[in-house]
């Protein structure tokens, strides 16, 4: 049946919107964050790749290959930091849920503090490699292993200073439509890093270690 | 840490030297003195007419998506204008160098034509950059800016900050670019860049360090553009918009910008790499210490192929609307088509390799690749069967716009074609590298330019309220598409007679006719540059007899955005409208509903101007303009201020404005007052919903029996 066949009763038909209240504005935010989480994960995929490509015997040049210098046991602190991290900004986000802004900042603090630790630690293993000799520079395999611990890192450093804004935020302005979308992003954002970096940690530091 | 250039380097400014700046060239230097007095006739003209309050309200720092996209597509014209005028300059160089001995002009040392190896290096690499980046990218973006959130009944994009910030960035890429001209060099190993050649020690220059932050910053300023769009298309379709019933081209935006949104990181990572081997001194891709040749290939492939179909997909989407318009039919196979796009996004994240299969990675990788690459041209056939059969038999109108988009079918069908010749390793390898390669993309990339002109022609009159003159529009496709014709056979034919690709001396003499031949076809380019301009003068000219009357413009269009008055008022619509049909207008018009107003009006919410996008925008532009010529502190200051700007605009936030109803209403009367006259209710003669004529213009009533009948006025065709 063609669409023309039928009759349109005019005073039946809607042509206008009317209780159409607009689109929620969380929800856009939230889904928009979404992409962006997705373009981050290609992002982490290509440094992956890159480091695949980059872990045979031979990307090593004559240099120190992964097992002569990861420290699984010490990056195993870190990783527990960072997952008490997300923990924190977790119960954060169950102040979020019951108006809590006193809960809120506290999660966040302690968040702040345990991704403090994770990056310190981080930023104490790289002095530590390069003061042996494993830079950059040395070879293929090293700078492929640097690219993508260093670029999470930077993630982790990117995601401390907005949980500082957001402090700000929170307590100058409250729970505004901004502000919880904005958490809510930036949980997003925090677990994301957490998923990473237990691939770097399996991938880079327990199988660096063992191979 | 950081590497130690070759030649000096200061902490104040740098590599930056006096001598960097190409005065005693021929070329170089009268041109930039042109583009300076032209700068100073340009901000004369505007203070003496007292337009920079208007320019920096109105254009500046606008968040309007509209506007957004016309100064987006501004950029894309002027650039598609640079990018022709290096092929002009390669063209001529390649028909005065051909042949045996030094045939030199002997200026600017060239033994061969009028050009040094290493200028012509640059004008290939920069050519193909701005073309496939700079020029194809935002003329698509800008027409996806304006034309998506009218399909779909939305009053903005999702985030339209954010908008203003991808196209600021996207114009630091072009300044960067540009400013290569006449700051230091640019690079000269192609567009896509050749390991290990890049790196430091064999480019010591500053030219593949404006390659790489130029790409960088469009890759950031696409990026977020594709987040905008795809939250638009998700979340802000109007009451009734199903995915069933979204236009096509706002379909095609969506795959679109599904790549583009995943395949752009690994170009960002790619180039990052690249740049951390010539800053950091590290060895991803470096010949020895372990690093990887292929493996920037493979990245760069990996965005580059899905990228490709990141700029044909929105111009299948602009043909799937102007074919439709000017055969008075619905598009043909509507779901196939819908279903043929996200097939060809998805099938081109597995092929990347048919760009280097001389690579030789085996047989059975090859032939993975090879047909990965064929699959593609099912979908691509569908699309090409659907637009065929939508004009069979369909009321065709040979406007300008028409025209355009027909070209475009057919140059789609040389390089689809070539492109599956290309698919097969047996003949890649005999053809890889040569201009029978650049003749397939050209035939690609000119598809879109004609789709995108189609689309020019066919939307402006919806954003400007007058068309463009249709005469002089076909002049100037005839005289495009005799110009192609006249470059790129003869580059075909070149191609089998083995003419590699990027010679600034083409040895053979025997190529010398085809080179003639270009030649002139590039003069019947110019030509066709004359008559665009020509055809924007006369229509501006006579904007006041071309103006449009009615929200349709063409009386036979079919989606959404011809609903609300023309030209489009910065609300776009009065009332948001309630979605009945796929087709939308075509379905009002056919049941006669395209002159009934809202009744009534609510009051609506717009977002506030900032001058924030502006700022953050040209602070990346110094950002890449420090990392190119390595003044750190200037790098720096600009990352640290860009970063504070985000922090102050996210904590000052936005509240906007809210217009109330009544003020909606009187606004939408103006605007309909000014949009229509006497003649503007004449009976349409046809564009049905279907396809059929259209039987009442006006809705059809009760009679006193209750059966429904066509008021009086109304013309029965
Ligand atoms: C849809 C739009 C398309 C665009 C914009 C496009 C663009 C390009 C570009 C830019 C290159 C050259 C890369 C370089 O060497 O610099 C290329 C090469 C190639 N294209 Fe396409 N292409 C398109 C469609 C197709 C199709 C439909 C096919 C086949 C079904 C195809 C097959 C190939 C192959 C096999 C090559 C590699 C040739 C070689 O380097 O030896 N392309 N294409
Ligand atoms: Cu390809």
């Amino acid at each position: 049946m063609h669409a023309q066949d039928k009759v349109v009763d005019p005073n039946e038909v809607v042509l206008w919107s009317d209780d159409y209240e607009g689109h929620d504005v969380i929800s856009t935010r939230t889904f928009g964050f979404w992409m962006y989480v997705l373009s981050d994960g290609m992002l982490f995929a290509t440094l992956f790749a890159a480091y695949g490509v980059l872990s045979y015997s031979h990307s090593y040049y004559t240099g120190p290959t992964p097992a002569q210098f990861v420290a699984p046991w010490y990056t195993f602190i870190q990783t527990m930091a960072l997952f008490l991290s997300v923990l924190a900004y977790g119960f954060a986000m169950t102040a979020l849920k019951s108006g809590s802004k006193a809960g809120v900042v506290n999660g966040i603090i302690a968040s702040i503090l345990l991704g403090g630790v994770f990056l310190g630690l981080n930023i104490h293993d790289v002095l530590r490699m390069i003061s042996i000799g494993v830079t950059p520079e040395t070879s293929g395999g090293l700078s492929a292993f640097y690219a993508l611990t260093q670029v999470h890192a930077a993630h982790i450093f990117i995601g401390l200073i907005w949980m500082l804004v957001m402090l700000y935020q929170i307590m100058r302005q409250g729970f505004t439509e901004d502000t919880v979308g904005r958490l809510i992003s930036l949980r997003m954002f925090w677990q994301f890093q957490a998923v990473m970096w237990v691939f770097i940690y399996i991938f880079v530091y327990l199988w660096g270690y063992m191979s | 840490m950081l590497v130690n250039v070759p030649g000096p380097w200061s902490p104040l400014l740098g590599r930056l030297a006096l001598s960097e700046i190409p005065y005693t060239n021929p070329i170089l230097a009268p041109l930039f003195i042109v583009i300076v007095l032209a700068g100073i006739v340009l901000i004369a003209g505007v203070t003496y007419y007292g337009k920079w309050g208007y320019l920096w309200k109105e254009w500046f720092t606008t968040v309007d998506h509209k506007k957004l996209g016309i100064m987006y597509i501004i950029l894309g014209l002027i650039m598609l204008f640079r990018g022709f005028i290096d092929g002009l300059m390669m063209r001529t160089q390649q028909a005065l160098g051909d042949g045996p001995g030094d045939n030199g002009m002997k200026v600017m040392g060239a033994i061969h034509g009028y050009l040094a190896p290493f200028h012509f290096g640059q004008i290939y690499s920069a050519h193909g950059l701005i073309m496939i980046l700079l020029a194809a990218t935002p003329l698509l973006v800008g027409l996806m800016n304006i034309i998506v959130p009218l399909q779909i009944g939305a009053r903005d994009m999702a985030y339209p900050y954010l908008n203003a910030l991808g196209l600021w960035i996207t114009t630091a890429a072009v300044f960067l670019i540009m400013i290569s001209l006449f700051v230091g060099d640019f690079s000269h190993n192609g567009w896509f860049g050749y390991a290990p050649i890049f790196e430091l020690a064999y480019s010591p220059g500053v030219g593949v360090d404006y390659w790489i932050w130029t790409l960088e910053l469009v890759a950031l300023g696409t990026t977020l553009g594709s987040i905008n769009f795809l939250a638009t298309v998700v979340k802000m379709r109007a009451p009734g918009m199903t995915w069933g019933r979204l236009p096509v081209f706002t379909w095609t935006a969506v795959s679109a910008n599904i790549i583009a949104l995943t395949s752009f990181p690994c170009l960002q990572v790619a180039l990052a790499l690249v740049g951390a081997d010539r800053y950091l001194g590290t060895h991803f891709f470096t010949a020895g210490f372990g690093g990887n040749l292929m493996l920037y290939t493979n990245l760069f492939w990996l965005w580059g192929h899905p990228e490709v179909y990141f700029v044909i997909l929105p111009a299948f989407g602009m043909l799937s609307e102007v074919i439709p318009a000017f055969s008075e039919k619905p598009i043909f196979g509507y779901i196939t088509m819908v279903l043929a796009s996200f097939a060809i996004a998805g099938v081109s994240w597995i092929v990347w390799l048919h760009h280097f299969f001389t690579m030789g990675m085996g047989p059975y990788v090859s032939t993975e690749f090879s047909i990965a690459t064929m699959l593609v041209g099912i979908p691509t056939g569908v699309k090409v069967f659907n637009w065929a059969f939508t004009l069979y038999r369909g009321r065709l109108t040979f406007s300008a716009a028409m025209l355009w988009s027909i070209g475009a079918l057919f140059l789609l069908l040389i390089g689809g074609l070539t492109g599956m010749m290309l698919a097969i390793p047996a003949i890649n390898y005999m053809v890889h590298n040569s201009v029978f390669v650049v003749a397939h993309f050209h035939m690609m990339l000119l598809c879109i330019v004609y789709a995108v002109f189609s689309a020019i022609i066919f939307w402006f009159p919806k954003i400007y309220g007058f068309k463009l003159n249709e005469a002089w529009g076909k002049i100037m496709f005839w005289l495009f598409s005799a110009g192609t014709f006249l470059v790129f056979f003869p580059m075909f034919m070149l191609g089998f007679m083995g003419e590699t690709r990027r010679l600034d001396w083409p040895f053979n003499p025997q190529w010398g006719p085809w080179f003639d031949v270009q030649e002139i076809g590039i003069f019947v380019y110019i030509l066709s540059v004359l008559a665009f301009l020509w055809m924007l003068y006369v229509s501006i000219r006579d904007r006041h007899a071309n103006r449009v009357h009615t929200a349709d413009a063409w009386g036979t269009s079919r989606s959404l955005e011809w609903l609300t008055d023309t030209p489009v008022p910065f609300y776009n619509f009065a009332m948001v409208p309630h979605i009945n049909a796929l087709d939308e207008v075509a379905w009002r018009r056919e049941h006669g509903f395209m002159d009934k107003k809202p009744d009534h009006f609510k009051a609506i919410h717009m977002p506030n101007n900032t001058p924030i996008a502006l700022y953050i925008g040209a602070l990346t532009f110094l950002v890449g303009f420090g990392l190119t010529w390595r003044v750190w502190w200037l790098t720096l200051a600009s990352l640290i201020l860009a970063v504070i700007l985000m922090i102050y605009r996210s904590n000052k936030g936005d509240p906007g404005y809210i217009i109330p109803a009544e003020k909606m209403e009187e606004m939408d009367r103006e605007s309909k007052a000014r949009m229509l006259s006497d003649d503007s209710h004449q009976v349409p003669h046809g564009g049905g919903f279907s396809g059929g004529t259209v039987t009442a213009y006006t809705a059809l009533d009760r009679d006193a029996s209750g059966s429904l009948t066509p008021p009086n006025d109304s013309r029965h065709l």
